[in-house]
């Protein structure tokens, strides 16, 4: 479980998270909404320690993360998989090397067991098949699927996706999606979903944060988010609608509102 | 803008920034297994990639001092063996490092900074801390190193091509015999000096590599981000290895 109580984050003289508190409980999926520059992508870098608060604490299974040691932080970290928005693949390396990766630095698996485990997770990700090319041979759908192949090669107890379909296509998006709720189902993994993109959201989240005005403005499952009467809430839903071009609302909850 | 007390204690925020960079890395030392690999690339990166250039900018600026110097050299009352005691200690204190310096800040400096700034802005470097891994360790040790090792390895050998190209053109175009040459350069030979030498060519392969994988490693601001760490890395990289060189000179000599 990772419980995120009361952080404050500013950088130089801009402050861009305030009194932010937030639960994820074990299992579930969240999904972090908000506009861009929001403050969503530095929230997630909070979680796994990329950044420390100026205040408030971030706890991971019980711990708090940034009272721990360096070392101690690696060990709580190895516990998740990030899906960065670029993907962040290694350039120097290509697609097999760039999965293979946390396996020939975490364990002491053969070289034997290290193939066959990448061909497993690119497998996963319907990318069997790629691993001598490199990411600049990739578009940005397969760059963001191997980026998930790796995520997920170490098998994490925590996924994080920042922004997992942005400048996708609505086709690669929908696998990306697909991908997300099935590795949520199959593995059991708590997930947590950094993204603006409220049809992707709706599809893959289990419950919402509405990240606005530096605070967490709302918090409830996707069932009570169709039913929410929260002026901002919906402003901020409508205008995805309207990006769109379709509506992120089921009809049954447009109907009520 | 930032504010004025911003921009006033910028300077004292990059220094620290440094010393704890340069601190991790001092202690991510023993994880040697974290960077053996990354090591050996970067040997081979800063050390014989730069060789044939470290080679002719040594063997033109050992034979261009050999000229000028005898070019100054025009009274009778001083003997033609002076040529050589000038141009090889020269080359062995002076000469050899810093322009194995200028080059490494310009070739290995600019390059270490673009990558790690790259990897910077494209999160690679947060993916590798995501992951668990000490990112320090396994990008900036192995660079540093890198410097330390090969560094000096660069200086002995442009040191003895400056010197052979300032012999072969005494020679050839008669302005001193070897002989003559050879016999000034023992005459005024201290042994401390190929060791100041040495001395400051390990100090300018930490100071090179150092200055610019913080350069890299702190880019901030995507492609524009990453040209301007290139750019400050060789620069800066240059301007801390000139004082670096004036502060042993003070101290050593």
């Amino acid at each position: 479980m990772i419980q995120i109580e009361h952080i404050d984050k500013s950088f130089a003289e801009k402050t861009v998270l305030r009194d932010v508190s937030l639960e994820i409980p074990e299992g579930q999926t969240l999904a972090i909404i908000g506009r861009s520059g929001s403050g969503k992508s530095v929230l997630m870098k909070h979680i796994i320690g990329l950044l420390k608060p100026d205040r408030g604490r971030v706890l991971v299974d019980g711990i708090d993360i940034n009272e721990i040691s360096y070392r101690e932080l690696r060990q709580v970290r190895r516990q998740f998989g990030v899906l960065f928005q670029g993907g962040a693949l290694f350039d120097s390396m290509n697609t097999f090397e760039n999965v293979a990766f946390p396996l020939r630095t975490f364990t002491n698996d053969t070289d034997a067991e290290i193939r066959k485990e990448v061909e497993h997770c690119l497998d996963v990700v319907n990318l069997s098949g790629v691993g001598p090319k490199k990411p600049s041979e990739l578009s940005g759908g397969m760059k963001k699927r191997v980026a998930l192949a790796r995520a997920i090669s170490l098998r994490p107890r925590y996924i994080i996706y920042d922004e997992p379909t942005s400048g996708l296509d609505p086709e690669t998006s929908n696998t990306i999606n697909d991908l997300i709720k099935n590795l949520a189902d199959q593995l059991n993994v708590t997930s947590i979903v950094i993204s603006h993109d409220m049809h992707s959201v709706l599809k893959i989240a289990d419950r919402a944060a509405f990240l606005h005005a530096m605070r967490i403005h709302w918090v409830g499952t996707i069932a009570e988010m169709h039913r929410s009467d929260d002026a901002k809430l919906r402003a901020f839903v409508k205008a995805n609608e309207y990006a769109i071009g379709e509506s992120a609302l089921p009809s049954t909850a447009r109907a009520s509102s | 803008m930032p504010s004025l007390q911003l921009r006033l204690t910028k300077p004292f925020f990059s220094l620290g920034q440094y010393v704890l960079l340069l601190t991790k890395a001092f202690t991510s030392l023993g994880e040697f297994g974290l960077y053996r690999r990354n090591l050996f690339i970067q040997m081979v990166r800063v050390g014989i990639d730069s060789l044939p250039i470290v080679v002719m900018a040594a063997a033109f600026s050992g034979a261009v001092t050999t000229v000028q110097t005898a070019y100054q050299m025009t009274s009778p009352l001083i003997p033609r063996s002076t040529i050589g005691a000038i141009v090889v200690p020269s080359m062995i204190m002076e000469l050899g490092a810093v322009i194995t310096g200028f080059i490494l800040a310009g070739r290995v400096g600019a390059r270490i900074a673009a990558e790690l700034g790259t990897m910077r802005v494209t999160e690679q470097i947060d993916a590798l801390e995501a992951m668990g891994l000490n990112s320090v360790g396994y990008l900036i040790v192995p660079r540093v190193l890198a410097g330390v090792l090969m560094f000096p390895v660069l200086y002995v050998t442009a040191t003895f091509v400056g010197i052979g190209a300032g012999l072969l053109v005494a020679e050839f175009s008669g302005l001193v015999p070897i002989g003559e040459f050879v016999q000034g350069a023992r005459n005024y030979f201290q042994p401390f000096d190929p060791f100041f030498g040495l001395i400051k060519s390990l100090v300018f392969g930490f100071v090179i590599t150092s200055i610019s994988c913080y350069m890299g490693y702190f880019t901030e601001g995507g492609a524009e981000g990453v040209g301007r760490s290139t750019t400050q890395a060789a620069v800066m990289s240059c301007v801390y290895l000139l004082i670096a060189d004036l502060g042993l000179a003070i101290l050593l000599l």
